[in-house]
């Protein structure tokens, strides 16, 4: 199959974002009739290698060739015209429109200057016949059809526009087993049709079960081209995460031994569908769990649950033996349970607002309307916290938006310590924040754990959780799949084992 | 049951409002005589022509998920600069009418550029234009202009005999304007386009389609249409002043979500924009064949009926997302959505 | 930081005022006449009182990223109101219970119309720009139907008192403003509703994920801006004796909005200035009392506003910044943020 030349190229792409290199010295090849999967963590560069290849981005160095001739791609038009679609999660598609007028709209068929519809429901209704095998009535309006269909007739859209290259950027995320065995024949028929295919996707049984070749990114760098028959899942996701097979055998020197101490909060089957199986989950007090599992493995979806950001489907959760109902964030503040969100900027700070304001937000939420803090005494409590956590700068009335990232997450953990929960959920606390800040996050969770509270840590840095965690739970393609205990000389290779499953 | 009848949840808005109509004209004739007249249907054309104009116009910005509140000024200033140019500089109609027809599609033309090139939400932008074309009003003149024109005369008072009953021009103006709005709506790439953003304007942009330039010439066309609107309201009323259909955005408005059109976009028709209109007629007829009822009751009730299909339009988009998360979530396709027949391969 | 953020607004306050020095030299004067200070300035804060409280309503509403497009018509609903209660012929001007009784019914008409438009954003989620359209259409209708379409004209003398009279010299109405905007001062600054709405309307999502109940929030600030529209529609109609079902408060809520603008709060939502809003009340004011006594036609005051609202909604937009002041760097963004 691969015995043929790439029908595209991309050499050392270069992609610099204000303070960031994006994207250095990668490459990718694509061969018709082959699906192709990127592969990489958060932050690997696969969705700015997408961006710059579909005309999003303008790179900042290295070529692009098509079928042997080098192309420039700047806008998402051209890159359309130049046979190259994508299909994103989010159908990017019009959901008041039918079904074919999302197929056709924007190169209409016309009759005498105007637009023939008959001709549109009839070609649509041919196109995803011959090419996709679904017969469905296309003049009804796309949301009336499961994601699954929208998804399908986003391909067809693209495969109208004469597509040569297809990029299917996550496209089986919501779907279910039923419809990701439907999308994958289609992907099978188009790529006997000889269209080459790129697929991105974070269910590793997926790409095992579909892609014919693998390219792994890491931090914007290119770390290799495989063939994924030739490629064990265990060192994939060795070359995911960055870190090679020896170094992983070796075991963690500084374990903590769990001393013990009753059940604070029991999660009973509690499950969300298309987000979380069914799982069980008990939180020790004084223990920190680590969430460990690839990125949309649903560590953060099981960790939304507990916290009430999202209504579980399912389930019970108990909290010191007692039954609760956790539907909304406050009534898990209430139950003395606090979530630091792995979007810092959408989901963790109020932009407009001073380090003080945004540090005594979830205490003054708690006491409500008309028992406001005096601004004394919020003075003292942010001076104190400040100190203990090294904010930097150490003005209260800053506004937080104009603080670094580290900075940033000290003064959201700092608003969550003033509440002085029993649980604390942190997703991603160390994510994008410099080394200094890093280790001083996990010092204080240690101390803090060592005072009585529980802490479920979500993290992609394996060593993170192996040093700070008594208990790691791993998660893989939305499933709670094991529990170890962090005693015994585990090490990352077998958390790794369990992330990637199917050995 | 609506599926057995196998009518859209999404057109039932539209239904309803022909209903609605069909409902109200009922009751005026069987409670008041001489409401069943040929007459009567048509006055509904002839003191709203204007208003069918304007709807034509704020149903394509409204299906974007815009909203154009500069018309009702626009009006007053088309009407006082065709007055001014006709009476004080004696211009003849024939170029008094283009110019004026220029005025409300330049300002729609900047309130567009405005909004799509500087990210402005386009109701503060329109708010600036609905001031600035009614201080423009009242710089060329503070007092009411009457206009004594031959050709202004014979396009206010003639009347087109339809059966024992008649038209004015006017009426012709705006059914012309309605099917170009409906053709354009329906059967060119920019109508599509319209909708097409209205659905989603990050796919349209995705989809490759011109987004930008559709949403400067949908303000332009609005502005366009409030133009004409305001030459047919200086018809009707034959004279310009800056006081001249004060507030009608709001009828406008209302008109058009009468008529079944989303204000969130992406959902509507220009013909339901016209029933609206003639709805809000049928409400003022009834009141003046009442007679006891006094002129307020139609603000009252127009608001009503706003809030009957703001609501009720809520109830639908919370009903599609139920039905839509149920959809994505169900294991079972064939359940949720439409039988799916896949081929054996 | 509050010198800074102020400073715009009262420069231009100040250059307009000190335009009127140079038509009129007498313009800065303020006498007593007939133990009451009169004066150009006197005037402009007592001409200034509805708008003033309308726009501190308007500031919270827009600092949680909504408008509330009915407060002309509110201002209108509870003018009818109190005047339907002091316009009955008759009243002696010896008992206070027809005013109290007029009050009361226009605030209490005034805080339902509000929690009418609050239950529609936060309960039903319909967008804030189209919920209080309803009111803003029907509530003129509403106040006709309470004056019977009439002009009602108010002999009443106590409810006269309210918008026209006098205490400690100075109109009775400049108290009623400080009252409110103490009220205002209070609630967010005292308690912790000032900063629940300024980080909901900075950035919700983080908002509910903190714990804060946002729906109350919306409730209340909407019911506060109907509250502050009621007490601005007293006092229009006491200080004109007459109730206008059809014109009074006609366009208020364009005025309010640019007040608020004007005085740096963003329509985008989150921080609000309640003093920037009242000096940007007192702008549009004193425009329209300079444009008044300097002798241009007051119409010119529709285009003046449209360009006023044109340039501080430009310089807000960060693609205007980008495109047309492109090169400055983003300190000198946000300065002129600050200044906006």
């Amino acid at each position: 199959m691969s015995a043929k030349t790439p029908m595209l190229r991309m050499d050392g792409i270069n992609k610099v974002f204000p303070g960031v290199k994006a994207l250095t010295n990668v490459n990718f090849r694509l061969f018709p009739g082959e699906v192709h999967a990127l592969m990489g963590e958060n932050g690997a560069g696969k969705s700015t290698l997408v961006k710059v290849l579909t005309g999003v981005y303008a790179s900042d160095g290295g070529t692009v060739t098509l079928e042997g001739k080098p192309i420039q791609i700047t806008t998402p038009l051209e890159a359309q015209e130049f046979g190259i679609s994508t299909v994103y999660q989010e159908v990017n598609l019009c959901p008041n429109l039918s079904v074919a007028e999302n197929i056709f709209v924007g190169r209409e068929p016309r009759k005498r200057g105007r637009i023939d519809w008959k001709e549109i429901n009839r070609r649509a209704e041919e196109l995803l016949s011959t090419r996709l095998n679904l017969n469905i009535d296309v003049t009804r309006e796309l949301d009336s059809y499961s994601v699954a269909i929208q998804q399908m007739i986003a391909i067809a859209r693209s495969l109208n526009v004469s597509a040569k290259v297809l990029i299917l950027d996550e496209p089986t995320s919501s779907l279910d087993t039923n419809e990701v065995e439907q999308l994958f024949a289609v992907i099978r028929k188009l790529k006997s049709e000889g269209l080459a295919i790129v697929f991105i996707s974070h269910f590793l049984d997926q790409i095992y079960e579909i892609s014919d070749r693998i390219t792994v990114l890491r931090n914007g760098n290119w770390i290799g081209e495989y063939m994924t028959k030739e490629l064990p899942r265990l060192e994939l996701v060795s070359k995911m995460i960055g870190k090679e097979l020896d170094v992983l055998a070796e075991a963690s020197s500084n374990k903590r031994i769990f001393k013990g101490g009753e059940s604070f909060l029991q999660a009973d089957q509690v499950y969300k569908k298309g987000k979380i199986q069914p799982f069980d989950l008990n939180m020790n007090r004084g223990e920190i769990v680590g969430l460990a599992g690839l990125l949309g493995s649903g560590r953060s979806e099981l960790a939304r649950l507990l916290f009430g950001a999202d209504k579980s489907d399912g389930g019970t959760i108990k909290i010191n033996g007692k039954k609760v109902s956790l539907n909304s964030p406050k009534q898990a503040i209430t139950n003395g349970i606090a979530f630091s969100s792995e979007n810092r900027k959408t989901e963790g700070i109020i932009g407009d607002l001073s380090i003080r304001e945004n540090m005594i937000l979830a205490i003054q939420g708690v006491k409500g309307w008309f028992r406001y803090i005096p601004r004394k005494k919020q003075n003292e409590i942010v001076d104190e916290y400040i100190k203990l956590l090294n904010i930097n700068p150490p003005n209260p009335e800053q506004l937080i938006k104009n603080l670094s990232g580290g900075n940033q997450q000290k003064v959201l953990l700092a608003r969550w310590l003033i509440t002085n929960p029993e649980l604390l959920i942190l997703d991603e606390p160390t994510r994008g924040i410099d080394v200094g800040a890093k280790a001083e996050i996990q010092k204080l969770m240690l101390s803090l754990s060592e005072k009585g509270m529980s802490i479920l840590f979500i993290s992609a840095e394996l060593e993170e959780i192996l040093r700070t965690c008594q208990r790691i739970a791993v998660l893989r393609d939305h499933e709670k799949v094991s529990e170890l205990e962090n005693d015994n000389g585990i090490t990352q290779q077998d958390i790794m084992k369990e992330m990637a499953g199917g050995m | 049951m609506l599926k057995r009848l196998n009518i859209n949840y999404k057109h039932l808005p539209i239904l309803v409002t022909v209903g609605l109509f069909i409902l109200m004209y009922i009751f005026g004739s069987m409670r008041y005589t001489g409401f069943m007249s040929s007459q009567v249907f048509l006055n509904l054309f002839i003191n709203n022509a204007f208003l069918i104009i304007l709807a034509v116009g704020m149903t394509f910005v409204i299906l974007t998920g815009g909203i154009d509140l500069s018309v009702g000024s626009v009006i007053a200033l088309t009407s006082m600069v065709a007055a001014d140019l006709i009476m004080n500089a004696q211009l003849s109609p024939w170029l008094v009418i283009p110019i004026s027809l220029l005025v409300g599609t330049t300002l729609g033309l900047i309130n567009g550029c405005i909004i799509h090139f500087f990210n402005i939400q386009p109701f503060i932008v329109t708010l600036a234009g609905l001031f600035l074309a009614r201080g423009l009003a009242y710089l060329i003149n503070i007092e009411s202009i009457a206009i004594t024109d031959p050709f202004f005369d014979f396009m206010a008072k003639t009347r087109i005999p339809i059966g024992d009953s008649f038209i004015s021009i006017s009426v012709v103006i705006a059914l012309v304007v309605v099917l170009i709005g409906v053709y354009l709506a329906h059967y060119t790439n920019f109508g599509r386009t319209v909708y097409a953003i209205g659905g989603s304007e990050q796919s349209a942009v995705l989809m490759g389609l011109p987004v930008g330039r559709t949403k400067i010439l949908i303000y332009t066309f609005s502005g366009f249409c409030a133009s004409l609107a305001g030459l047919v309201f200086t018809f009707y009323m034959l004279s310009g002043y800056a006081l001249h259909a004060n507030g009608m955005e709001l009828d406008v408005i209302a008109s058009v979500v009468i008529g079944g059109t989303l204000l969130t976009g992406g959902v509507g028709y220009v013909a339901g924009s016209v029933i609206g209109v003639l709805i809000l007629g049928v409400i003022q007829t009834i009141i003046i064949f009442e007679g006891t009822l006094s002129s307020w009751w139609t603000k009252i009730a127009i608001g009503v009926l706003v809030l009957a299909f703001i609501v009720f339009q809520r109830i639908l988009v919370v009903r599609s997302n139920v039905k839509k998360a149920a959809g994505a979530n169900n294991v079972d396709i064939k359940e949720s959505s439409p039988p799916l027949k896949t081929k054996s391969m | 930081m509050i010198k800074s953020r102020l400073f715009w607004p009262i420069l231009v306050l100040v250059l307009i005022l000190l335009l009127n020095l140079f038509f009129d030299p007498g313009f800065f004067s303020v006498e007593v006449r007939g133990g009451h200070l009169t004066g150009s300035l006197i005037d402009i804060l007592n001409r200034g009182a509805p708008l003033i409280l309308i726009a501190i309503g308007m500031t919270l509403v827009i600092a949680t990223a909504g408008i509330d497009l009915s407060v002309g018509s509110v201002v209108a609903m509870a003018g009818a109101m109190a005047a339907f209660v002091v316009s009955k012929p008759g009243l002696s001007d010896d008992s206070l219970v027809p005013l109290f009784t007029a009050l009361a019914l226009a605030i209490g008409l005034s805080v339902v119309a509000g929690m009418w438009n609050g239950l529609l954003v936060s309960r039903i989620g319909v967008q804030p720009i189209v919920a209080t359209l309803i009111l803003m259409v029907a509530g003129r209708g509403i106040a006709q139907l309470i004056t019977n379409g009439q002009i009602l004209t108010i002999y009443y003398e106590p409810y006269s008192f309210v918008g026209g009279g006098y205490l400690l010299m100075l109109p009775f109405s400049i108290f009623i403003v400080a009252a409110v905007l103490a009220l205002a001062l209070f609630l967010t600054r005292k308690t912790s509703i000032g900063l629940f709405i300024e980080s909901v309307g900075s950035n919700p999502e983080a908002s509910r994920l903190t714990g804060l109940n946002s729906k109350n929030i919306l409730l209340m600030v909407y019911i506060f801006s109907g509250f502050c529209a009621g007490i601005g529609g007293i006092i229009l109609s006491s200080n004109v004796s007459a109730a206008d079902g059809n014109n009074a408060g006609l366009w208020f809520e364009l005025d309010a909005i640019l007040a608020v603008v004007i005085g740096g709060t963003s329509l985008m939502g989150g921080k609000f200035h309640l003093m920037g809003t009242v000096i940007g009340a007192l702008i549009i004011q004193s425009l329209t009392t300079t444009i008044y006594s300097i002798g241009i036609p007051p119409e010119v005051n529709l285009v003046v506003k449209a360009v006023v609202v044109l340039i501080v909604c430009l310089l807000q937009s960060p693609e205007f910044r980008k495109k047309v002041l492109g090169g400055l760097k983003s300190k000198a963004n946000r300065d002129a943020k600050g200044v906006a």
